[in-house]
């Protein structure tokens, strides 16, 4: 009895301490400015006042639509390289194979602090400094270990006999993949997808330092410098940042089961 | 090529090549150009910035030198300092608030699902996000301080991201003491244990080499001195705003390994331990805590390779420029991208890449030979 009442007490302070912070940029964002003061800031609001949010989408909404066109490209991108890795690595191992595996994985846990000096002078250099398409190139690149490593893991459950009548039904490489190996990758891709969703979306240090002009911002660096200015009022950035959480938390919400295991599958093993 | 035992692996191989020449040059590639780099005066010299083809000079290793022992750059020395205090609370919070809540789940409440929802939320957010709702949470007259009047108590006083109070300090002269005693104990530690588990072998290499670092320390070590004076270097409680956050935002991810841990452990085991007279206490203590060390390890190492890179969640709390919550992630990008003394920032970029390596290569190398032998 005394551990029932424990365990809901401890679920309901927790349950607290994670939403009030949801709870309070909901109401300020609903709020006038004028109205956002100290000693009513965990009431609700008097006046339930929109106009933060038609404000917030006006000067988020080229930001999302820039979000949107990287994270999409560089998601699909990464996926399908990160499939034909996956299923070389796990079916036709190569000489070294075991050693180049490794040196790839290492890629995804580095400080790009480590490699963001000569990554600004290359994106500059090849023509893509400021523009979207050398931040897609750039997430490419840097998505490859994981997704690699998700497929890998996924693919190698498919048992080798699959991939043995495959070849004597006369398939190769290339045969094996589109017609046994791709099929069966659906449950994979969507696990790959939404995590390199999530992470792109929410990216920021490459954003800040590859994108230059406010035109190509995507919305993580847009919401940083509204809320970063010393004179905002509050609802404004609040209101942003729900534009900004609402995609990656619908994703969330509705497929949290594949969520979690991208989240799962970063501890190398799977 | 008869190293490839036919066509397809062949093919194979043809197929991985570009994404390996191009993480080739991302990763290992672009390292090498940032520790070069790092040896180079670019940025100190005023002249650099107006040419149009600046003359570069090589310096060897002045940059660390520097950023180590030199006045002007006591910042970076408390940015190392704030990373290890931050780490570690970071990582304490999140083991302890997401086991307690998998035991919590794990013993299926009534909307489970509802609170697993709920606890891993954060984790879909941009620290962007987070950074901006817990800036706005934590203003000195804000959501937090204002808190404990809607029970009726005197509002919080504590000025959170803005603090300039700092604890436990300690001069940076005495910082190579005290680190080689916190590593002689914990290879004791492993010493120990290793004795007790019968690995001989090993248990000899950790308490040699503790026995070499004393020697060491109380020698050589105590006289060591990188600066002429004390610089006195502490805990910034600006820091506990942003460990809240922090923890608010990745327990949950802690949460799901424990609970994956717990619900893989069998009913049976479980059901033993009762029967052979077990409390509920000693039930954990003695069989299931155990079982989920191996889970804290990798998390604890998840989560310090997080820690140690963290840049965005206190880009959006406190600001590039709140020199008490810096760390030397946001350091390289002031030093570099600001103050345009890029081989400083790069020398920045090289020491976090030997921090995280020293945590994640043991750790590679540790899940990828556990599976060869699998």
């Amino acid at each position: 009895m005394i551990g029932r009442v424990l365990q809901y007490t401890v679920l309901f302070i927790a349950t607290l301490f994670f939403l009030l912070p949801v709870y309070l940029v909901i109401v300020t964002a609903f709020k006038e400015p004028s109205a956002i003061t100290l000693s009513s800031t965990w009431q609700l609001p008097q006046v339930w006042y929109w106009e933060s949010f038609t404000q917030a989408w006006t000067a988020f909404a080229p930001k999302l639509q820039n979000s949107f066109f990287l994270t999409i490209t560089a998601t699909i991108l990464s996926a399908l390289l990160g499939s034909l890795n996956g299923y070389v690595l796990a079916k036709w191992k190569f000489p070294g194979a075991n050693i180049v595996f490794p040196l790839m994985l290492f890629g995804m846990f580095i400080p790009y602090q480590a490699v963001l000096i000569p990554l600004f002078q290359f994106v500059r250099e090849i023509g893509l400094g400021g523009s979207l398409w050398g931040l897609i190139l750039v997430h490419v690149v840097y998505g490859l270990p994981i997704t690699t490593l998700i497929f890998r893991n996924y693919y190698a459950e498919i048992p080798d006999e699959m991939i043995e009548a495959g070849r004597i039904d006369g398939a190769g490489f290339f045969g094996i993949y589109s017609r046994i190996v791709f099929p069966l990758s659906v449950p994979g891709f969507v696990v790959v997808i939404i995590w390199q969703f999530t992470q792109i979306w929410n990216e920021f240090l490459f954003a800040v330092t590859l994108v230059s002009s406010p035109a190509n911002q995507p919305i993580t660096v847009a919401l940083a410098q509204l809320a970063g200015g010393e004179a905002v009022k509050w609802n404004l950035p609040m209101a942003g940042a729900l534009l900004a959480a609402l995609p990656t938390l619908l994703v969330y919400i509705f497929l949290g089961r594949y969520f979690i295991r991208g989240l799962l599958a970063g501890s190398v093993k799977g | 090529m008869r190293w490839f035992n036919n066509k397809d692996t062949l093919y194979g191989f043809l197929v991985i090549l570009p994404s390996l020449v191009l993480l080739g040059i991302f990763v290992y590639g672009f390292i090498f150009q940032t520790f070069y780099t790092s040896l180079t005066d670019w940025g100190k010299d005023p002249a650099q910035a107006l040419s149009a083809n600046p003359q570069i000079r090589f310096i060897g290793f002045e940059n660390y030198r520097e950023l180590f022992t030199g006045l002007v750059d006591s910042r970076f020395r408390q940015d190392l300092v704030n990373t290890f205090f931050f780490t570690v609370f970071f990582i304490l919070g999140c083991l302890v608030v997401g086991l307690g809540l998998a035991i919590v789940l794990d013993r299926s409440p009534r909307g489970e699902g509802f609170f697993r929802t709920v606890f891993l939320f954060p984790m879909s957010l941009s620290f962007i996000v987070t950074g901006t709702i817990w800036r706005w949470m934590l203003q000195p007259e804000g959501g937090v301080n204002q808190l404990p009047t809607l029970v009726g108590l005197p509002k919080g006083e504590f000025a959170w991201l803005t603090s300039r109070e700092q604890i436990w300090q300690v001069s940076w002269n005495d910082l190579p003491f005290i680190t080689a005693l916190v590593v002689s104990a914990v290879l004791i530690f492993i010493a120990v244990s290793a004795f007790r588990g019968g690995e001989r072998r090993r248990g000899y290499i950790a308490s040699g080499s503790a026995a070499l670092l004393l020697l060491w320390a109380f020698t050589l070590g105590r006289s060591l001195q990188p600066l002429p004076y004390d610089e006195p270097h502490g805990f910034n409680l600006a820091f506990i705003g942003i460990i809240l956050a922090a923890v608010w935002q990745m327990s949950g991810y802690t949460m799901a390994l424990y609970l994956a841990g717990l619900r893989g452990i069998p009913e049976e085991l479980r059901e033993a331990a009762r029967v052979d007279g077990a409390s509920e206490w000693q039930l954990y203590q003695r069989v299931i805590f155990p079982l989920l060390a191996p889970i804290t390890l990798s998390a604890m190492i998840i989560l310090g390779h997080i820690s140690l890179k963290i840049f965005d969640l206190i880009f959006a709390m406190a600001g590039a420029d709140n020199a008490p919550t810096d760390v030397p992630a946001l350091l390289m990008y002031l030093t570099t991208f600001r103050a345009n003394q890029i081989a400083k920032g790069a020398a920045i970029g090289m020491i976090l890449l030997l921090l995280v390596a020293a945590v994640i290569v043991p750790y590679l190398y540790s899940q990828l030979k556990s599976e060869v032998r699998r």
